[in-house]
């Protein structure tokens, strides 16, 4: 089942040069007109979407540097962990960043303008001779070269006393949680001192510890309701209003594994890697090692949908914890209008599956496969024998290219994958005319089955 | 189950031939299809050298991967595991001295739980190294960490089920054991376990009948074992870290490594080096392992919790005992009172799936004389 090389998806490929680091975290801004990425140097590049269409650098500063723990003697590191924007108010931007101790909020903006002509000093700057000054000016405004600063407002620090792995803005606005292995603190915004525990998991005994946060997230629009997930597999969704520390949750959504299939390996395939809520609200995906499940928040016991992003994997399970990499955590993602949702896998490939259809793709982002402007060939990975030649084998993947982080843009169809130290940009040919974002996804299908 | 077709003398003596292709895919095809189950490729280390991935023997397209216990075929007078390929490539398998005399029957069933425990084996082993590695100047992530102790948990769990690990705790501890006493203990061991090779027969089978496995396993090991002393180091440096108020901490963890690594119980197996390795490495780590374990969830923060029960997994995460730091127990290498760790299980699980059949206490003497020749290395030099 070969596609022809014009089959249309995702045709531009925007290619940022190599940096020295990998990028730990990759974030649209509410809009989509911006894209932040973070890398585990601790530097956030931030790109702007030009007016055709492109993603361009707009902005680069080093958020978090490394630490010393001195009462540990051990190092803090820089890696961002996570990026939240937050939804802009004024001409300014502001994100949250974090590393594994601290989280940072950061204003973005642009100057274009400067000030000239004052009384006391000189264009340069330098003190002006009081007895040659002969009359009195008002400064003006006068264009200059669009300037970009980034500059730091808030810093949020000394509440977590293990790594921090998720932020999450509420839709309040003006309160944020941030979640570590145990605990979940809710601040607001502009108080940096002082935060609120609202689970926490540690045991009495750190002896009994057998559980861990693994994602925090508020509600889309609900500003009560948040979600945590944990390395036992199951998601908890928790309500702000009944109770100020919420370790007795609301919902639990946990799907019983099918003692057949039990192994010693359960327990980690299971533990969830990523939770994000639907853009409705509605609807909640979790990744977890194998697979990606749609949950309804009304029904807990099992998730509406399953989808087994490399199942061939489960033979391999021995050799993937030898090497940890059954420890990685995938990201997830849902499209704008959640009828699509995309998460990475290993190889440099990245999955999308169709909610309605059922169908799904598996797509490689490397630098040999993809040449700007060029059409995106489905990929496959087969268990045996070949039965084409671009089938890739399940024993020549590579474990070390492995797509964890990928963003969805809120509304259209541009998606950015991170791979190692690479950031690809995707974008449908077809423009983003929001009209006919649903048609999209169903074309794209539509021709997928007509070459079949 | 047919039996497979004798191709060879039951002649304890004579290697049997291994098959032709045609006749091996025949006997295939006429097997219970539960022989395409299979364990084996879950829970074995596979990497470096490891056994490869069964293919399941009808279609070539399936790596079979299931998690139930198999049943496997009865190879007449064979011991081998359960591992298609090896007849398929024709590979020579060892041939035990005892097998004849048992029912195919039992053998079966010896083979099946005794493959099964050495895989659990491996995996706890390399759920522990995991545990035990340490991250000099980052703290290990915590999720990991957990993660990798409840499947060890679970393992125990599942070994405290079967038995296994009573029986194991058993031996180990049996009477009291001074400091002192504990050389003269490993040769008892040794005759001991000789003693108990016709009930403990489906595993000293097992051990002759995957010996490649074994081997895999050590070679898994060995390659942590290089970097032992950079980890005796980091551990000692962490353990500092945690129990700066105890005075003696400061005495150096390299020497009661190296003690340790005199005690053990000794593998019988002379030929090979890599058990050697093996069990000094365990030895090395079980000195420190209940530090480690204590640390893995302690450098995260200062520990104030008492020790927990008696039950050998709470030793994992239990406080440091004193007693370490008591002179005596320093140089000796070993607490008045053992308590067992993980790794003192392991040393005596270990060799329990050894070959004392053709053992002797000579064994036993090489195996310290071995020994010997380690610790002059470690301290000597």
């Amino acid at each position: 089942m070969e596609l022809p090389l014009h089959c249309k998806l995702f045709l531009d490929v925007h290619l940022i040069p190599d940096s020295a680091d990998v990028i730990s975290a990759v974030e649209f801004s509410q809009s989509g007109e911006f894209l932040a990425t973070g890398d585990k140097g601790g530097r956030v590049v931030i790109f702007q979407r030009e007016p055709q269409g492109e993603y361009n650098v707009y902005s680069t500063f080093q958020s978090h540097e490394p630490e010393f723990d001195y009462l540990k003697s051990l190092e803090i590191e820089e890696k961002i962990n996570k990026i939240r924007w937050l939804p802009q108010l004024n001409s300014a931007h502001f994100l949250l960043t974090t590393n594994d101790k601290t989280i940072k909020l950061w204003k973005v903006s642009e100057r274009d303008k400067r000030p000239e002509g004052y009384n006391l000093k000189d264009e340069e700057g330098r003190m002006k001779d009081i007895s040659k000054i002969t009359s009195l000016q008002v400064p003006v405004l006068r264009p200059m070269d669009l300037l970009v600063e980034a500059s730091l407002r808030r810093v949020f620090a000394n509440a977590h006393a293990y790594h921090i792995n998720s932020i999450s803005i509420n839709s309040d606005c003006e309160t944020y949680l941030s979640a570590d292995d145990l605990r979940i603190n809710l601040w607001n915004l502009d108080i940096t001192d002082r935060s609120f525990n609202i689970v926490d998991l540690k045991p009495e005994n750190m002896e009994e510890l057998s559980e861990v946060i693994t994602v925090a997230e508020f509600h889309p629009h609900h500003c009560h309701l948040m979600a945590f997930s944990s390395s036992t597999g199951t998601t908890r969704l928790c309500d702000m209003r009944s109770r100020a520390l919420c370790d007795q949750h609301a919902k639990l959504f946990e799907e019983a594994v099918d003692p057949a299939n039990r192994s010693f390996f359960s327990e980690i395939i299971s533990s969830v890697s990523d939770v994000k809520f639907s853009h409705s609200g509605r609807y909640l995906l979790t990744r977890d090692y194998l697979s990606a499940k749609v949950w309804d928040l009304n029904m807990e016991n099992k998730p509406i949908e399953t989808y087994q992003v490399h199942d061939y994997l489960r033979s391999k399970l021995c050799t993937l914890y030898e090497s940890d990499c059954i420890f990685d955590k995938f990201e997830c993602a849902w499209n704008g209008t959640d009828s699509v949702i995309m998460t990475g896998a290993y190889n440099n490939f990245f999955r999308m599956f169709d909610r309605a259809s059922r169908r799904d793709v598996t797509l490689e982002a490397s630098r040999e496969v993809c040449k700007r402007r060029a059409v995106l060939r489905p990929r496959r990975v087969c268990v045996g024998r070949k039965k084409r030649e671009s089938d890739v084998s399940v024993d020549s993947l590579d474990f070390r290219k492995k797509i964890l982080h990928t963003a969805w843009h809120p509304t259209d169809n541009i998606i950015a994958i991170a791979a190692s130290n690479n950031l690809y940009i995707f974008q449908d040919r077809w423009g983003m005319p929001t009209n006919v974002r649903g048609v999209f996804v169903l074309s794209f299908f539509f021709l997928f089955c007509l070459f079949c | 189950m047919k039996p497979w077709p004798a191709v060879c003398p039951s002649n304890c003596s004579v290697r049997p031939l291994a098959p032709s292709p045609a006749q091996l895919a025949a006997w295939l095809q006429s097997q219970h299809t539960e022989l395409s189950t299979f364990t084996h490729c879950n829970l074995a280390p596979s990497g470096r050298g490891a056994a490869p991935l069964i293919q399941h023997p009808a279609s070539k397209h399936a790596y079979v991967a299931h998690h139930q216990r198999t049943e496997v075929t009865r190879v007449l007078g064979c011991h081998s595991c359960c591992r298609i390929d090896m007849f398929s490539k024709g590979t020579k398998r060892k041939f035990s001295d005892d097998g004849d005399e048992i029912s195919d029957e039992s053998l079966a069933g010896a083979q099946v739980s005794s493959s099964y425990s050495l895989q659990r084996q491996s995996l706890l082993d390399m759920s522990l190294i995991k545990l035990q590695l340490c991250h000099m100047l980052v703290e290990p992530n915590l999720c990991r960490s957990v993660l990798i102790a409840n499947t060890v948990r679970q393992i125990q769990e599942e070994m405290t089920h079967d038995g296994t690990w009573q029986v194991v705790t058993e031996t180990f501890c049996g009477g009291s054991q001074s400091p002192s006493e504990r050389l003269v203990a490993t040769e008892v061991l040794c005759r001991s376990r000789e003693q108990d090779a016709e009930p403990k027969l489906f595993s000293v089978l097992s051990y002759e009948g995957c010996r490649e496995e074994e081997v895999v396993t050590d070679e898994t090991l060995c390659s942590v074992s290089v970097s032992d002393t950079a980890s005796d180091v980091c551990l000692s440096e962490s353990a500092r870290h945690c129990w700066e108020r105890d005075e003696f901490v400061e005495v150096d963890r390299d020497d009661e490594a190296c003690e340790s690594s005199r005690l053990g119980p000794g593998d019988d197996d002379d030929d090979d080096d890599n058990d050697d390795d093996e069990v000094d490495e365990e030895e090395e780590s079980s000195r420190v392992d209940p530090k480690t374990m204590g640390q893995v969830f302690g450098t995260f923060e200062i520990k104030n919790s008492a020790p927990g029960p008696d039950s050998a997994l709470e030793e994992l995460f239990s406080d440091v005992d004193a007693s370490y730091y008591d002179l005596d127990t320093m140089l000796t290498g070993i607490q008045s009172a053992p308590k067992m760790g993980p790794y003192d299980l392991l040393d005596s699980l270990a060799p329990s799936h050894g070959p004392p059949s053709i053992g002797s206490p000579s064994n036993c003497r090489s195996d310290l004389n071995e020994l010997d020749h380690i610790m002059e290395i470690i301290v000597g030099s």
